[in-house]
Order: C-alpha cells, then structure tokens, then sequence
C-alpha cells in the first residue's frame, strides 16, 4: 500500500508516459507546451543568429561582413522567424498552453486534438519558410510589401506560404482558448475570478480569430498573384500596392497586441505574486486588455501616413491610435500602484517584470510620437520605428517570456532556476538591451532610414554602440540557456508553490500530474487573495 | 522653444538633421514638447516604481501587505490626464501635417521619377537630372537644384528600370514603392507605380541635403540617395537656364505629342467640342462621368489615355478611343499633361 501511494506521488505529465512518439503523439496540454517551449526557444536562437549577423555588418560604413544582397535576406528572414515562429507563439502557446487549463483548474484545453494539431501547423508552416532558404531565398522584408513581393521569387512564394500555414497555429489555439475558458473553469472559479493572465490571453484569442485570416487571406492573393499572375496588388497587372498595406496592416496591427497583451498578462501575475499583495484594478486591467484588443482594429492605417492614403484618413486613424495609449497608461498604473505597501521579494521573474516596466514605458511613450501625423512623417520608416518596435516587442513581451519562464520554471519541470545566473542574465539582456535600441532612438530622429545595408559616416558611432549592446543580448541569452540546462540537471528541488503565489496553479504538485489536479478543485475566492 | 534647436540651421545637431524648412522648425517644436512629456512621465513612473521597491522591499515571510483592490478616483485620473495629453498632442500634430498636405498654388513645379534605384528630376523646362559615375565606377547622388524661399512641388512617379521592354520578357523589372524623404525638411511621400503622388517644401536655408528612399525597394535601397541644393533665386535661374539645359520644354514636346499620336484628331484646343471633349480650360476643372464627378488632375489624365474607357465623359459615352497603353510612354503621359495644364 505503502509503495503504491508513494509510486503515485512520482507520477505527473512528464514521465506518465515515456519515449520520442510519446511526445509527439501526445494530448497533454502541458507536453504541448512544452513542445512550444523547445520550438520557440530553438527559433528564437535562429532569429538571434540573424539578428547579431545584422549588428555585425552594421558595425561600420561598407562592406562588413556581407553584401547588400545578403543582407535583405538576413533582415528578411530575422523578421519573419521572430515575429511568427517566436513572438507570436511564445507566451500564448508555449506558457499559455501549459497554464491556461491549470490556473483555470481544468484537465486540459476543450479541443486536445486540435491543440496538436495547432503545434503541428507552426512546426509546417517553420518548414517552408525555412526551405524557402534552399530555393534562393527571400528578401522582401517581414512585410512582404507588394509590387516588390511580387517578384516571382520561388523562395518568396514559399516564405508567404509558410507564413499562411503558421496562421492557423494562431487561429486554431485562439479558438481552443476561447473555448476552454467559457467551457472548462473549476466550480466557483466565475469570470471575474480568473487571473489576469487568463484575461490577457482571452483577449489574444479574440485577436487571433479575427485578425489572422485576414493575413491568411492577403498571403494567398500574394501567392496566387507570383504563381498565376492575377492582377491583385500590382499596378502592371492592373492592380492597387496600397490595398496590399490595407489588408496586411488590417492583421499585422492587431497582431502587434497579439504579440504583447500575453506579456501584460505574465507581468500582472509577477507583480502581484512577487508584492505578495493583491493586483490593483482588476476589473481596469482586465477590461483594458479587451478594449485594447478591440481599438487595435481601427488603427491599422498609422502605418500609412505616407503612402498615399488621404489626409482625412491619417488624420482618423492618428486619433484612434491616441486611443490605445489610455488603457495602456492604465495597466501601467495599476502595476505601479501594487507596488504600493507591498512586500517585493526582488527574485530574478520579479526583476524581469521591473525591467518589463522601464522598457515599456519607453516603448509606449515613443508610441505617442509615431501616432502623431506629422511627427510620423519625419519618423516613419526610420530606426526610430526599429527601435520603438524593438522596446515593445523585446523590451515587453520577450523580458515576460524570460520572466514568466523562471517564474513557472519551477512548476513545469519541478526544480528552482539558479537565482545567481537568473540575475546575471537579467543584468546583461536589460543593459544590453538599453545600450543597442535606445541609440537607435538618435539615429531614426537624425533621419537613418531602416532596411539599410549601409548608411552616411555620422551615422556611425550610434551603430557602433549599437552593435556591442546586442553581443550583450546576445550574452545574456546565453546565460538563459545555461541557467534553463543547470536547472534541468543540477536545480534545487521546488516545492510546489516556492513564491507563495494564490494562483491555482500553485495548489497542485510540481510538475502537475497528468491531469492536472489529483481532485478537481472548487474556488471560493478571487486569483490575489493576499490578506 | 529656446531650449530646443528650431531656429533654421544647414547643420546638424547631435541629436536632429539640420532645419532648413519653416514645417521643420515647427516638427522640432512638437519634437521637443513631447521628448520633454515623455521624460517627466517616463521618470515619474520609474522614480515611483524604485521607491517603492527599496520602501516595501520584503523584511519577513510574514510581511503583511495592504489590501487595496482600486481607488475610482485615482483610476479616473490617470486614465482622462493622459487622455487630454494625448488629444493636445494629436491635434498639433494634425495642425503641422494640414500645412505639410496644403500645397501652395504658386510652387515651382518639377516632376521626380523614381525606378530601382534611382532618382530623377526633370523640370518644366525640360532640363533633367540624373545621377552620374564617377572614375571609381561608385555612383554620384543626382543633385536638384531647387531656389530658396520659394515653395517647390514634387510630381512623383515610381517606372521601371527598362520601360520600353514588355513585361512578360522581363517580369522582374517591375516598378515598386519607394519613399522620397528629406530629413532636413522633415517632409516624406511614398512613391507608388500606377499613380503620381506630391510633396512639397519651402526651403529657407542655403545648403546642400540628403535625399534617402524609406520605403524599401530591394538590392541598393540603401544606395537610393539623391541631394537637393538650396541656392539663391538668380543662381537658381542661371542654373535652370544653363548647363545642357533641357532642348525642349515639356509642354512642347506635349504639343508634339498631341500631333504625333492622332490626340488632335479629336480633340480641340479652343474650346470646340469634337469627337471628344476639349481639351482648352480641362486643367483642374470638374469632370462629369458616368462613374461620378472627377478633377481632371493629373492621374485622372493618365488614366484616361491609357484607359480611356475607365471613365467616359458626360455627353461622350458614345466616342470610341483607344487604349495608349504599350503606345506611349511615361515621359510622354507627363509632356502631354504639362501641355494640358497650358491650356488655361
């Protein structure tokens, strides 16, 4: 008896089953995560090979390292991997697949099949986008802006196909979500008691279901357009190149909150278990992301200033985008204020979600000047975009990746991050992220197009500075790794709720058994109940 | 703003291009109002977020914190402060962007074609601009020459590299999107084949500036550079008038064209209609068409002679044209409007 309930105990999703097939095959909505985990994490070390290759020949004027042609398809194909294969999967598919059912206190997602079947697109879709590399490559930027895109490039044809197949990973895990959180919470666990995190990646979902086929759809009139020559975006074929920006802005705009609201998620979860306190405004934060999700349809057209669109529109689509900033100030607030007579334990998630709070700001600030029209027009285009862009993206949602990692790590796999190499990693991608994107800020404002293989020679010592901050990124991603293996191997056991977090996932054994809960639990209180 | 360079200047600063338009001085103005906003709050949230953090650092495990689950009124003002910031800033943004999209009635007209990866000027007078090689086989910037104080406007299209070659024997030769953007005069437009768009400036600051391409057209986007030289008004027209200028003005070649391809065998100059509309006074006037009413504007014009069955004139449904398109060519499309806009 005796040995069997301890036999019990050592049992959770990680050896119920064994072997390679056992992963592929598997239902599990936290092996699928953890699927993610290695994919994302493996097109992330792709994406940053690129990346450091475009700071190297940026280094100095002229030849670096490569040639201009070589250098379109570096920046093309660090663009494209990042944002589909790593930014917009990361925090949804990857901590969201794993903990959405659990903070939730579900057995798993509502549709398991369709959940594999969603990784199975992504790792398809990473396929011919990849393979595209064989065939000549791609160098139309992640944009794929047309008449340029329609340059019956086989490599271009199978990155935009790519790119479709990779849409419905989105798509299908958005629905799963939706579904799932209407369908499968425990008893008592209503609306208005999910974590914000559930909140944020509800508000994802809405996205990815409405958004992405759009994008499916303008990448097949891309397709079709280079394979059978019907005259869709190109002028020469008696079609329009703005209406192309149109569509794709129509889905890359909201996919930008696609990419981000999942980080405001993890970063309300850190904040409120690592101040121990219960998270200011709940019903603000939680509304400001399903008003952020829907504001971002209407403002696709910021991008557009100066394509030739009417100055009535820029003039709209200007003030509809002031709009985003106010339920961004807000969620902002409201972390801040839980710090207010709080207990701030400044473990390595929580220095993440502090350093998440400096970026951003300066990522949301720099927003303000891109929606303003006549700055836009100055700004557009320039690296004032690259590293506006690179403040929110890396700066927000990549630090809540790092950050929800080590904060989770210890519930996925049952053993604690090394707090030491959880700092230093912090130290050099926080510092090395400021010393590459904030010169960047000088030299769009000093009038330094983006896309540039080459540039004037006063341009050159902002680069310079720039070059070395992203070796220091490049450094601390390292340490990540290390700290990610050490933890594997040698880590210190986790007890199964060592933040003294309220969240559910916190009140099953680390790592969770196969089903998540040995009882199905029953809620009777909010998610930060720190009294 | 004292504290902040939007006083005219051909140089750059440390950290803006030179200012050399009156509309860059007022981007500089906006530019320095929202950088200074930007930073209070941007300090104001950090500076909180450290206090608080060194206040409330954890002492115990048994630490007891507060348990404050909203504040209305707090809320209330941090989300309308922002909002007010934000509605003021957009609407000086709107203020300098009307007076960047309000084009002056007496500009210095001059026509910018753009290909992969090129500029080129032509003025009105015919004398083009074109960018040179210099011994070193590097490629020499094309540099336009444009008079100080008087507003210029820019006609832009977007061809490609070897118009006379069909499409289906060279598809990769295609015309695509390119931006022309003067940092010095904070002004950017896209240039987009199949139609003509504008910018215009008023420089006010002798010089010499960057012409960049912002919008990304492939192999040497980044070599897609041009400089416009500000010069006094009589070097401006010394200039224009010598160093190979152009043989023939565009609206003569224009006229040319109106003989050569048959235009005059239906269309009048003195107001008669013929087998189609007039051509005397159409410049900038209303069109009534079976789509709709149009200004005949320049894009309205080139559609109408390649594709003259997109849009039939009132009173004219019945006339029979043909398509020019493969019959005549871009720089003749832009002669024969500049000889259009002649006919007052």
């Amino acid at each position: 008896m005796a040995h069997a309930a301890t036999h019990h105990e050592g049992t959770n999703y990680l050896n119920h089953e064994r072997g390679l097939w056992s992963w592929l095959t598997t239902l599990d909505h936290k092996r699928i995560g953890i699927l993610y985990f290695i994919t994302v994490f493996f097109f992330f070390f792709i994406g940053g090979i690129f990346a450091l290759l475009i700071r190297t020949e940026l280094f100095k004027t002229g030849v670096t390292v490569m040639g201009p042609e070589t250098y379109n398809q570096v920046f093309t194909y660090h663009g494209a991997v990042m944002v589909f294969l790593v930014i917009i999967p990361g925090i949804p598919a990857f901590l969201g697949n794993f903990f959405l059912p659990i903070q939730i206190g579900a057995k798993d997602v509502a549709f398991p099949r369709l959940n594999l079947m969603s990784w199975y697109c992504l790792i398809l879709g990473a396929v011919f986008a990849v393979s595209s590399l064989f065939v000549g490559g791609a160098d139309t930027g992640w944009t794929f802006y047309t008449p340029y895109s329609i340059s019956l490039k086989p490599g271009v044809v199978l990155m935009v196909v790519g790119a479709f197949i990779a849409g419905f990973s989105s798509i299908l895990t958005g629905l799963n979500f939706i579904a799932t959180v209407h369908k499968l919470r425990a008893p008592g666990m209503t609306m208005n008691r999910i974590p914000l995190f559930i909140w944020a990646l509800y508000s994802t979902s809405i996205i990815q279901i409405l958004a992405t086929p759009v994008l499916a759809i303008t990448l097949l009139l891309i397709a079709a357009e280079n394979i059978f020559q019907i005259g869709f975006f190109d002028p020469a074929l008696g079609g329009d190149p703005v209406l192309f920006q149109h569509f794709f802005w129509f889905y890359s705009h909201p996919a930008v909150y696609i990419m981000i609201l999942p980080a405001f998620g993890v970063i309300s979860e850190l904040i409120a278990a690592f101040s121990r306190k219960t998270i200011f405004g709940y019903t603000a934060i939680a509304y400001s992301s399903l008003a952020i999700a829907a504001v971002s349809f209407f403002v696709w057209g910021h991008h557009m200033f100066v394509s030739g669109q009417s100055e009535v529109a820029g003039v709209l689509f200007s003030v509809l985008t002031m709009l985003v900033g106010v339920p961004t100030a807000i969620k902002l607030f409201n972390w801040i204020a839980t710090l207010y007579k709080a207990s701030i334990n400044l473990a390595s998630p929580m220095l993440f979600a502090l350093g998440f709070l400096f970026l951003f700001t300066i990522g949301g600030v720099t927003g303000i000047f891109l929606a303003t029209t006549a700055l836009d027009v100055h700004l557009h285009d320039t690296y004032f975009v690259v590293a506006h862009f690179h403040y929110v993206m890396v700066g927000g949602t990549l630090m809540a990746l790092v950050g929800g990692l080590y904060y989770w790590f210890p519930k996925m796999f049952g053993r604690m991050v090394n707090e030491t190499l959880g700092r230093v990693s912090f130290f050099f991608i926080f510092a090395g992220f400021n010393v590459t994107f904030f010169p960047q800020f000088v030299l769009g404002a000093k009038g330094m197009p983006r896309r540039y293989f080459d540039y004037l020679p006063e341009f050159e010592h902002l680069n310079q500075i720039s070059t070395i901050g992203s070796y220091m990124i490049g450094i601390g991603f390292v340490v990540v790794f290390i700290a990610v293996i050490h933890a594997l191997l040698k880590g210190e056991k986790a007890g199964d709720n060592p933040w003294g977090a309220k969240t559910l996932e916190w009140t099953t054994s680390s790592p969770p058994p196969h089903e998540n809960f040995l009882k199905t639990p029953i809620v009777t209180a909010g998610p930060y109940e720190y009294r | 703003m004292i504290w902040w360079p939007s006083v005219a200047s051909a140089q750059p600063t440390t950290f803006m291009p030179p200012v050399a338009t009156a509309i860059a001085g007022q981007y500089n103005g906006l530019y320095g109002f929202l950088l200074a906003a930007s930073f209070i709050s941007f300090v104001g949230v950090v500076a909180a977020m450290i206090y608080f953090v060194v206040k409330y650092r954890r002492r115990s495990e048994n630490d007891k914190t507060a348990y404050i689950t909203h504040n209305h009124a707090l809320e209330f003002m941090w989300s309308f402060i922002p909002f007010v910031l934000f509605m003021f800033v957009f609407s000086w943004g709107w203020i300098i962007y009307s007076r960047m999209r309000t084009f002056p009635e007496d500009a210095l007209e001059v026509h910018v074609v753009a290909k992969k990866w090129d500029w080129r000027f032509i003025y009105k007078n015919g004398k083009e601009v074109t960018s040179s090689v210099d011994a070193n086989n590097k490629r020499v910037p094309p540099t336009m020459v444009v008079p100080l104080g008087r507003p210029v406007k820019l006609i832009m299209a977007s061809e490609r590299q070897v118009p006379s070659t069909p499409l289906s024997e060279a598809p990769t030769d295609r015309a695509v999107i390119h931006s022309f953007y003067v940092p010095a005069f904070r002004v950017k437009q896209d240039v987009v084949p199949g139609r003509y768009t504008a910018l215009w400036f008023q420089a006010d600051q002798p010089g010499e500036y960057w012409v960049f391409c912002a919008e990304y057209c492939g192999t040497s986007h980044f070599d897609m550079t041009a400089k416009i030289k500000v010069v006094s008004v009589d070097e401006f027209e010394n200039w224009l008038a010598s160093e190979g200028a152009g043989e023939l003005p565009l609206a003569e070649l224009g006229r040319q064209v109106y003989a050569q391809k048959a235009c005059i065998g239906c269309h009048t100059l003195d107001g008669r209609p013929s087998v189609g509309p007039t051509w005397k006074g159409l410049w900038g006037r209303k069109v009534q068409t079976d789509k709709g009413e149009f200004v005949a504007d320049e894009d309205y014009i080139r559609e109408s002679i390649l594709e003259p069955n997109a849009k039939k004139v009132k009173g004219f449904e019945n006339a029979v044209m043909p398509p020019y398109t493969g019959t005549i060519t871009e720089d003749e499309i832009r002669a024969v409007i500049e000889f259009i806009k002649t006919l007052k």
